[in-house]
């Protein structure tokens, strides 16, 4: 594939980089990534890959946009409210950069529709915000063998973990099974800075380019944890744990399945 | 003794487990999941799992949002 003379232009500070340069740029263009959650993790990472020239990109979300969304989802506007999510955010990024092929997926990410959607594309990104969405994703990711970039906020802090099955530890292996519904808050209750959701998306999305690049050393047998409130940045090595239900040398678990939890669905 | 709890040192009665540490920080154990010198401790261990100087413990947290 050859890039038009706009598109060396429009990518021109990252053909400048030599860990890039016009073949990386070209893998970007050929690359295809699954967002799951178009809200505020899903905000950062799908305007960053849009911009960035990832070619494909799917994202996965129910939801319409409600005016409590936009403190942090900076995807959606004030225009947007009532609509779908998916949709107001392919426009974003198709205006953004018209070289992106954005397919939108007006669904609840479940068992039974999970790899059918994910089959098209090369990793995925969890942006979603409840334990039942974050513990399939895993599952759907260790099951079908595709890297998966986990991003979590609560409060004043976030944490992204990035998981090569096979090779580097899953979620599963530090969390074993989903805590107990309604002993975390994870919807409207706990509240969060809408910026952590900036920073914790953004460092998924650098993940995700530099996978596809093949660059740099990933997120992969480390969670990464940011605190806002006292600006630390911990990297906590975990590694594969052999008792985990998926990924273990037992495994428990074989075929994907749906915690009852509540959703966040925003009221219409 | 001394124990490293997320890269802090910490001064804990000999004897702890990893139990009786999340009491004495006030920490809910069905929030976190902990790793002890590298290697996660599963639930069910954490109350026969005592901690020895220099431990390095790393409580690690559910973090469910996103949206
Ligand atoms: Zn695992």
């Amino acid at each position: 594939m050859e890039m038009t003379e706009d598109q060396i232009h429009r990518y021109s500070r990252h053909i400048l980089l030599s860990e890039v340069g016009g073949s990386g740029q070209v893998k970007l263009l050929n690359s295809s990534v699954l967002i799951v959650g178009a809200g505020g993790l899903g905000s950062p990472v799908a305007l960053y890959l849009a911009a960035a020239g990832v070619g494909h990109i799917g994202i996965v979300d129910m939801d319409v946009v409600d005016l409590s969304n936009l403190q942090r989802q900076v995807i959606h506007h004030s225009k947007d409210i009532g609509r779908p999510k998916v949709l107001s955010a392919s426009e974003k990024m198709t205006g953004l950069n018209p070289d992106v092929e954005v397919k939108t997926y007006q669904v609840l990410l479940n068992s039974e529709n999970a790899r059918e959607i994910a089959a098209p594309y090369d990793v995925i990104i969890d942006g979603t915000d409840n334990f039942s969405a974050k513990f399939l994703i895993n599952d759907l990711a260790v099951l079908t063998g595709k890297p998966l970039v986990h991003g979590g906020i609560l409060r004043f802090s976030g944490q992204v973990m990035t998981i090569v099955p096979g090779q580097s530890a899953c979620y599963r292996c530090i969390f074993r099974e989903p805590p107990p519904a309604g002993a975390i808050p994870t919807c409207s209750e706990a509240g969060v800075l809408g910026v952590i959701a900036g920073v914790v998306g953004s460092i998924q999305a650098t993940e995700v380019l530099k996978f596809l690049l093949g660059k740099g050393e990933l997120l992969t047998n480390h969670l990464l944890t940011y605190d806002a409130l006292t600006v630390l940045i911990r990297k906590v090595g975990v590694r594969k744990n052999p008792r985990c239900p998926i990924c273990g040398d037992n495994p428990t678990i074989t075929e994907l399945h749906d915690y009852e939890q509540p959703v966040c669905a925003n009221p219409v | 003794m001394k124990i490293l709890v997320n890269g802090k040192r910490k001064d804990v009665p000999e004897g702890t487990s990893l139990s009786a540490y999340l009491e004495i920080e006030g920490l809910d154990p069905q929030l976190v999941s902990m790793e002890l010198n590298g290697r996660i401790v599963e639930r069910e261990e954490w109350a026969s799992t005592g901690l020895n100087e220099d431990d390095e413990l790393e409580i690690l947290f559910f973090m469910g949002g996103g949206l």
